[in-house]
């Protein structure tokens, strides 16, 4: 006889701590390496979008165009759909298609675009006379990026990983129901298939945590750079 | 020196084709502070931006201290770009820095070691009266103050010249006189040539040596500031100086003259106009000694410093029995150089 009450999902005696806290792990572990890969490749992509907006020569143009075109679908397409697309891509990169590792390429190319976006638009609200200023004074382009675009932007590329993290957060839940670890695969498991509501519960309370301790920190960090 | 050599610039905006600057000729000497004024959308900005590269002619030269900008590329343009300072009307300061760190902020660029930044920096806060401000943050300071920051920024390179695009325009009055007596200041203490560009005769009044009026993209008048206030020759001059010596209260004058011609139908109503030293002699008193039938009224008047002198007009009315004495007083004022002009009746 099985147990479907309300009641079942406090029964938290049936909760396998010792592998709660392997899938805990496994869910930081992801979304932390991701995010790192990300807040760079993200900037990056950023970084090239803003320079070649607002460009009249032919290449540059094109360049623009097809960064954003990339970034155009890979913003768009179901998280879910582009891990299935990217599995055999996955297996050549990683070695495997099941387990945490396993979820960093869909990870990373579905929150990289959407990052670059944060950090292209960031940029543009860098005040242009600023920007202009720091040409007159005879400052290099690397100059610029790093003495005025990047430390005048911060807080808005802070609150941005912020966000994409939060978000990454959700993605490795639904790539750990398919098999890539971490507390997605342990509520959908463990605690769904089965029958065991508390575990599904405590992975849920525990996302929860999570998402909470990254909005916090994403915060309390951009309130500590923002001095305008 | 700079010199701008037959110098037109177009722009292909989306309605066509811009003529934004047309054929300017230019001579600024060094150690001067040189004004241009102009209406907005005159060209001021196209112009001044050409001194740094930041817009580059589309026919003729611009040539600063013996090099000329407009064919300057890459290293060498940031090399030129770091003697040459510039203020702006929204200070274009870093928020992310403080004020001591906005005005390391050049001498970063031109890659000075950390301890001799901080050194020129605490000697620049100083000079433009902000001590004690250094370390905080642009959002924590008034316009003014921001645009000490700005002068003091602008200055950490040692330039040979400082570019100044509406650096008041944002600050009240009384904000604007002080900002604009430490660019004079700065001027005389390091005989740095200064242009300025603007759209208020105040500003070009209170500092300027020399002036250029910009209309349409063409200078369609330009020399030292007394000359220009004394002797305005272009209908778009004399607005510009109308804007300044009546200060608004032209509207006043004309209806106490009138009322003053109501009232005392037998005096006469006289506009002298002084300049230089004239501005600074007992002229009244001295007239008055002279002939002691006359009696004099004060009807309106103002006097304006400008760096080579000052320059004045006062409305007065003479009144006495004896003709002969009014016109003898008329005479005196001119043998002591005051141009009058009778303010006639009707
Ligand atoms: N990058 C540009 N593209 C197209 N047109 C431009 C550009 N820059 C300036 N212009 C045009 O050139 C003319 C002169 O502009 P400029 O900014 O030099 O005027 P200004 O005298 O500085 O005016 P303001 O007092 O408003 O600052 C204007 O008609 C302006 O629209
Ligand atoms: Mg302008």
């Amino acid at each position: 006889m099985v147990d479907t009450g309300i009641g079942s999902y406090f029964k938290f005696s049936n909760v396998d701590w010792p592998s709660m806290g392997i899938a805990t792990w496994e869910t930081v572990w992801m979304t932390v390496v991701s995010i790192i890969v990300v807040a760079i490749l993200g900037f990056l992509l950023g970084l090239l979008l803003f320079e070649t907006t607002n460009s009249d020569a032919f290449l540059i143009k094109a360049l623009n165009w097809i960064v954003s075109a990339f970034v155009n679908i890979f913003r768009s397409i179901p998280f879910i759909i582009l891990i299935v697309l990217l599995l055999p891509a996955t297996q050549i990169i990683m070695g495997t298609i099941i387990g945490a590792k396993a979820a960093l390429p869909s990870l990373i190319i579905s929150a990289a675009p959407f990052y670059a976006r944060l950090v292209e638009i960031a940029f543009h609200e860098i005040d242009h006379g600023v920007l202009e200023a720091s040409e007159a004074m005879g400052a290099t382009k690397a100059q610029i990026i790093f003495k005025v675009l990047l430390p005048e932007s911060l807080p808005a590329l802070v609150s941005g990983i912020t966000v994409t993290a939060i978000s990454l957060i959700g993605y490795t839940a639904m790539a750990g129901a398919i098999g890539a670890g971490g507390l997605g695969n342990t509520a959908y498991l463990d605690g769904f298939q089965a029958n065991n509501n508390a575990v599904t519960l405590t992975a849920t309370v525990i996302i929860v945590i999570i998402v909470f301790a990254f909005q916090l920190i994403g915060d309390f960090a951009v309130k500590r750079i923002d001095k305008r | 020196m700079i010199e701008f050599k037959d110098v037109s610039k177009t722009f292909d905006a989306k309605v066509g084709t811009v003529h934004a600057v047309k054929d300017v000729n230019l001579v600024i000497p060094d150690g001067k502070i040189y004004g241009i004024v102009g209406y907005s959308g005159a060209g001021k900005s196209t112009i001044i931006r050409m001194l740094n590269g930041l817009e580059s002619p589309t026919t003729g030269s611009v040539t600063v201290n013996g090099s000329e900008i407009s064919a300057l590329k890459g290293k060498e343009l940031r090399d030129q770009r770091l003697k040459i300072g510039m203020i702006f009307q929204h200070f274009n300061l870093l928020w992310s820095r403080t004020v001591l760190e906005n005005i390391e902020f050049p001498l970063e660029i031109a890659k000075v070691p950390k301890a001799q930044r901080k050194e020129k920096a605490m000697k620049l806060v100083e000079l433009v009266g902000l001590s004690g401000r250094e370390n905080a943050y642009p959002s924590e300071l008034s316009g003014g103050q921001k645009q000490r920051v700005g002068i003091a920024r602008a200055l950490s390179n040692d330039p040979e010249i400082l570019l100044s695009d509406e650096a008041t325009s944002a600050l009240d009055p009384q904000t604007t006189d002080e900002v604009l007596d430490l660019l004079l200041d700065i001027n005389k203490q390091l005989n740095l040539t200064v242009v300025v560009i603007t759209h208020e005769m105040h500003v070009i009044r209170k500092i300027c040596d020399h002036v250029a009026v910009l209309d349409s993209g063409e200078i369609v008048e330009q020399g030292p500031v007394l000359d220009v206030f004394k002797n305005p020759q272009q209908t778009i001059t004399k607005r510009f100086v109308n804007q300044e010596t009546d200060s608004g209260s032209a509207g006043d004058t004309n209806t106490a003259v009138e009322e003053l011609l109501k009232k005392y139908p037998q005096g006469k109503i006289v506009k002298l106009t002084f300049h230089g030293e004239q501005a600074s002699l007992p002229i009244v008193s001295e007239t008055l000694r002279q002939f002691d039938d006359v009696d004099l009224n004060i009807i309106e008047g103002n006097i304006h410093q400008t760096q080579d002198g000052a320059l004045g007009s006062l409305y007065i009315q003479l009144l006495s029995d004896n003709q002969q004495s009014i016109d003898g007083t008329l005479s005196y004022l001119q043998t002591l150089r005051v141009e009058t002009e009778v303010i006639e009746r009707g």
